[in-house]
């Protein structure tokens, strides 16, 4: 059993109109400190008193929850797209000492390095305008999604093996993709010491035909045209301009990263008795970085970033051919500009008070936003720090957003990575039926295709926070900064 | 309804209820595959036998949610179904035994709805009282 520690109340301070703190208390070994305003903060803190006996834990406690595991450095922090996941809130930065740190199934999510990257093209919005109910039954027709959807490429697990170590390579290698696409991925699209053999069979078999699938729920194919520029000289860094057609797809490791999670939880779970790790949420089972168990679930959460990698570079071949088929574009026109991870734990360096520290970063639902001068930013983007790509919904808009030096000082640097959930997925099917919502975004000239119309309920505009907010808070507090707006034109659901 | 789903903002709650321990875990496995598919489309050609351990009976309910949701990836099959076979105690904790039913996925025949990722520890409870086996738990969509 998990060992009982002992509840505290919540108090959250304000320190600019931006960012607050939960002061540490009773068991915390850091404070709390979230990226919001003064609305977002009475929202938690209603949904704190609310929800206390619901059976489940609110966001802010899962926070406080964060900030009493062994290891933790600086803070317990929060992204304005903060909402309750399991364990660690969504939105939830978590950076450990790797000492004496430890490492979390739940700071990391079942899909692993879910993610998004962004393609441009060099089509405008006018181009895409009458051809865009044809380029998404192309689009919808060549790039496979939904549940029980299958790929393409089918591997053995030899091959798995092979794909887990590689990332984005292993495709580009078959054919799937430019070798610049792997210079505009976060890590080159493959992180080091992934081992497969921690990876269980379970896993490999439930991803041998889901290579190059998109999956369902949250996830997307979505053409965009660039409403706004905010910052000149990083859109020129990073190739975008008004009018421009980009193409963003958003999804993670499928099959294989679930199964990982669903393991390693197990794994965990005996780990955090075996070491007597304090814990206040059965989903917060952790290991300690430096033991077996935490150096086993370390190497296997690589293999799923890989995985994930080399399944977006996979769906980006499919896009390259689907546009090529009915525009004028030739393949190798399409570049890509990012893509950046939200569900991941990395080990990396940073600066705390003038000492530089290895750390593993645990990022929930929030994404790697490294600011100018880093080493792991694409040389091309170094002088502005390195591109963010936030997710909206699919009638509202989404945005390119980039990292900064205060991001780096104050977050580790990280940025929010979507809207946020404001409304149940049950709530939204009951308010919403997935057919109305596809004809009112055609009104609004935006192209829907989906195989589920329950999901498209679900993923209904008004079920999310605004991301016009959740991005304005972030840009106030310095820690991410606008770029640029970008809208839908057509939308693939999973 | 054995079986009712709980508001939980990002993710899905269920919540399984039962006279018999059997039939909550049955109740279960049928809130969860009706989230994924409409079960009203899958006819029954085929089924699978598992079984799954874990520590207490909480632990084995989501293994077993877990292992449900392998097998619908790693055969391609539309399940609609859950027939629990044995529960038993072992020095580990408890050992369950199932069938799934089902057929082959077939996306021109059968309505999907939603992808579960897993089931998880967060709100995850087993209740025994007034003569009701009852389990919650929230999955990962």
């Amino acid at each position: 059993m998990v060992t009982p520690v002992k509840e505290s109340a919540i108090e959250v301070r304000r320190i600019t109109d931006y960012t607050w703190e939960i002061p540490r208390t009773g068991d915390m070994r850091v404070p709390g400190r979230l990226y919001a305003d003064k609305e977002t903060v009475r929202e938690l803190l209603g949904d704190y008193e609310e929800k206390k006996v619901g059976g489940f834990t609110p966001a802010l406690r899962q926070v406080a929850n964060v900030a009493c595991l062994p290891g933790i450095v600086k803070a317990s922090l929060a992204m304005a797209d903060i909402h309750p996941g399991y364990g660690f809130c969504i939105g939830g930065v978590g950076a450990f000492d790797i000492e004496d740190g430890v490492i979390s199934v739940a700071g990391v999510g079942f899909d692993i390095n879910c993610g998004v990257r962004v393609l441009k093209t060099p089509l405008t919005r006018e181009d895409i305008e009458p051809i865009k109910e044809t380029l998404a039954n192309q689009l919808f027709r060549d790039v496979p999604s939904g549940v029980g959807s299958t790929g393409e490429i089918r591997l053995k697990e030899a091959e798995i093996d092979e794909l887990l170590v590689k990332g984005s390579r292993f495709v580009i290698e078959r054919g799937f993709g430019l070798d610049e696409d792997l210079e505009y991925t976060e890590e080159n699209g493959a992180v080091k010491d992934a081992r497969p053999e921690n990876v269980s069979h379970h896993a490999k078999e439930r991803q041998f035909k889901q290579v190059g699938t998109l999956g369902s729920g949250n996830h997307y194919l979505e053409v965009q045209w660039v409403e706004e520029i905010f910052d000149e000289p990083a859109a020129r860094a990073y190739g975008i301009e008004r009018g421009q057609v980009v193409i963003a797809i958003h999804c993670g490791s499928r099959a294989l990263g679930h199964q990982i999670g669903t393991d390693y939880l197990k794994i965990l779970e005996e780990a955090s008795r075996k070491y007597g790790i304090p814990i206040r949420d059965r989903e917060l089972v952790c290991a300690p970085i430096n033991s077996e168990e935490g150096r086993r679930y370390l190497t296997a959460v690589n293999c799923g970033i890989n995985c994930a990698f080399a399944n977006r570079q996979a769906i980006s071949h499919l896009t390259r051919m689907a546009f090529a088929r009915v525009t004028a574009t030739r393949p190798e026109e399409i570049r890509l500009l990012y893509d950046v991870a939200h569900n991941t734990c990395k080990i990396e360096d940073h600066d705390i008070n003038g000492e530089v520290k290895r750390l593993l970063v645990h990022r929930k639902g929030a994404t790697r936003a490294f600011g100018p001068g880093r080493k792991e930013v694409p040389a091309a983007y170094r002088g502005v720090g390195q591109p963010l790509l936030v997710g909206g919904t699919m009638g509202t808009v989404s945005y390119i957003l980039r990292g900064t030096e205060k991001g780096m000082e104050d977050c580790f640097g990280s940025a929010v990575h979507g809207a946020g959930r404001a409304m149940s997925r049950v709530q939204a099917k009951r308010r919403w039926r997935g057919t109305d919502i596809i004809l009112e975004l055609k009104e609004k000239g935006i192209i829907i295709r989906s195989r589920s119309k329950a999901g498209v309920a679900e993923e209904a505009p008004g079920a999310y926070k605004d991301v016009d907010r959740v991005v304005e808070i972030m840009h106030n507090a310095g820690v991410n900064r606008k770029v640029a707006r970008v809208r839908p034109l057509v939308c693939i659901k999973g | 309804m054995p079986y009712s789903y709980l508001e939980h903002i990002s993710d899905v709650g269920i919540r399984a209820e039962a006279e018999t321990l059997d039939g909550a875990f049955e109740s279960g496995a049928e809130a969860m595959l009706n989230l994924i598919f409409d079960l009203s489309t899958i006819t029954v050609t085929e089924d699978i036998t598992f079984g799954v351990e874990a520590g207490d009976l909480a632990l084995t309910f989501v293994e077993t949610l877990n292992e449900i949701l392998f097998i619908i990836d790693r055969h391609s099959l539309a399940l609609t179904k859950l027939k629990a076979v044995q529960i038993k105690q072992t020095d580990g904790g408890y050992l369950f035994t199932g069938t799934v039913l089902g057929e082959p996925f077939d996306l021109e025949k059968h309505t999907v709805k939603t992808e579960v990722k897993a089931a998880t520890y967060s709100g995850l409870s087993y209740k025994e009282s007034e003569g009701k086996h009852v389990f919650e738990c929230v999955l990962d969509v």
